[in-house]
């Protein structure tokens, strides 16, 4: 059996067939909660995220195109609720989603790699260690929201840089400088988790 | 190609999207510089060790609850 199309649902959804709305749900519950929860870090708040993103999606849907993507949208939603939530426990007031995010002075700069060796071993021998997703997952909330957020859409969901600035409320541009810190950051403390320290070089003087 | 330049143009080079013109200039610039070739294979593991890492199961519950809640709002809005 062919499996439908997400825009298929969308449009059986809006003629109020639920059983197309909770397929949908189905599909991308998941995804969206593991973004919430690499968002937030509490598995609590990340159950109240995923059910406040359906429900928007579910309040919205009528007004949801159905040329554009549905996934990318849902993102979009999740997103600015995760953000929701970080600015509520820092004490700052509910904003848009494009205020949540815009870029502050000097606050996308680019961090130079200080820390420069090999890896000891391949992602995918890494991948098959016990510690790997602990250790992947502390570098990850190590990093501001903002840059989390492009990181986690882009690198991990696979949004293009298009989709991630549409899913952020950023420009292109931004969503390139935040990606690029972003890696670099991940690069640099993952780098001393895994790197062998025999084969540390320094930063090239030019 | 100097390093701080190679590292503003390090994201469009680690996803193949450079323009030939820059892909050329960081390739001869990373065959001349060790630390640099070391910084694009890290920060290529680096994506691919997240790529590959999960999409977490719900924990227990959290579909049920879900499904209830959408359900009910659902029911409400078709009133």
């Amino acid at each position: 059996m062919r499996e439908v199309a997400d825009n298929e649902l969308v449009g059986r959804a809006k003629t109020g067939e639920l059983a197309a709305f909770e397929e949908l749900v189905s599909r991308y519950e998941r995804r969206v909660y593991s973004l919430a929860l690499r968002m937030l870090r509490n598995e609590h708040d990340a159950e109240d995220v995923t059910q406040q993103a359906f429900l928007s999606a579910l309040e919205s849907l009528t007004g949801f195109r159905e040329e554009a993507s549905f996934s990318t949208w849902l993102l979009r939603i999740t997103a600015h609720a995760a953000l929701k939530v970080i600015r509520k426990r820092k004490g700052l007031p509910t904003v848009s989603l494009e205020e949540a995010t815009e870029p502050q002075e000097g606050y996308d700069t680019v961090p130079h790699p200080e820390y420069i060796a090999d890896w000891r071993l391949s992602p995918e021998k890494l991948a098959g260690q016990n510690e790997t997703g602990r250790l992947i997952e502390e570098a990850l909330a190590q990093l501001d929201e903002k840059h989390r957020l492009v990181f986690l859409l882009r690198d991990v969901e696979g949004l293009s840089v298009k989709e991630t600035a549409g899913a952020t409320g950023i420009s292109e541009a931004n969503v390139k400088v935040r990606l690029l810190r972003a890696r670099l950051q991940l690069r640099e403390q993952l780098t001393q988790t895994f790197g062998d320290e025999a084969t540390r070089m320094k930063p090239h003087e030019h | 190609m100097k390093c701080e330049e190679l590292l503003r143009m390090m994201n469009e080079y680690v996803d193949g999207s450079a323009v030939p013109g820059v892909c050329e200039e960081f390739e001869k610039h990373l065959a001349g510089c060790n630390p640099c070739q070391v910084v694009v294979d890290n920060i290529r593991k680096t994506i691919t060790l997240y790529k590959n890492g999960q999409i977490y199961e719900l924990p227990v519950g959290v579909h049920d609850r879900l499904h209830d809640c959408l359900r009910k709002r659902w029911q409400e809005k078709s009133r």
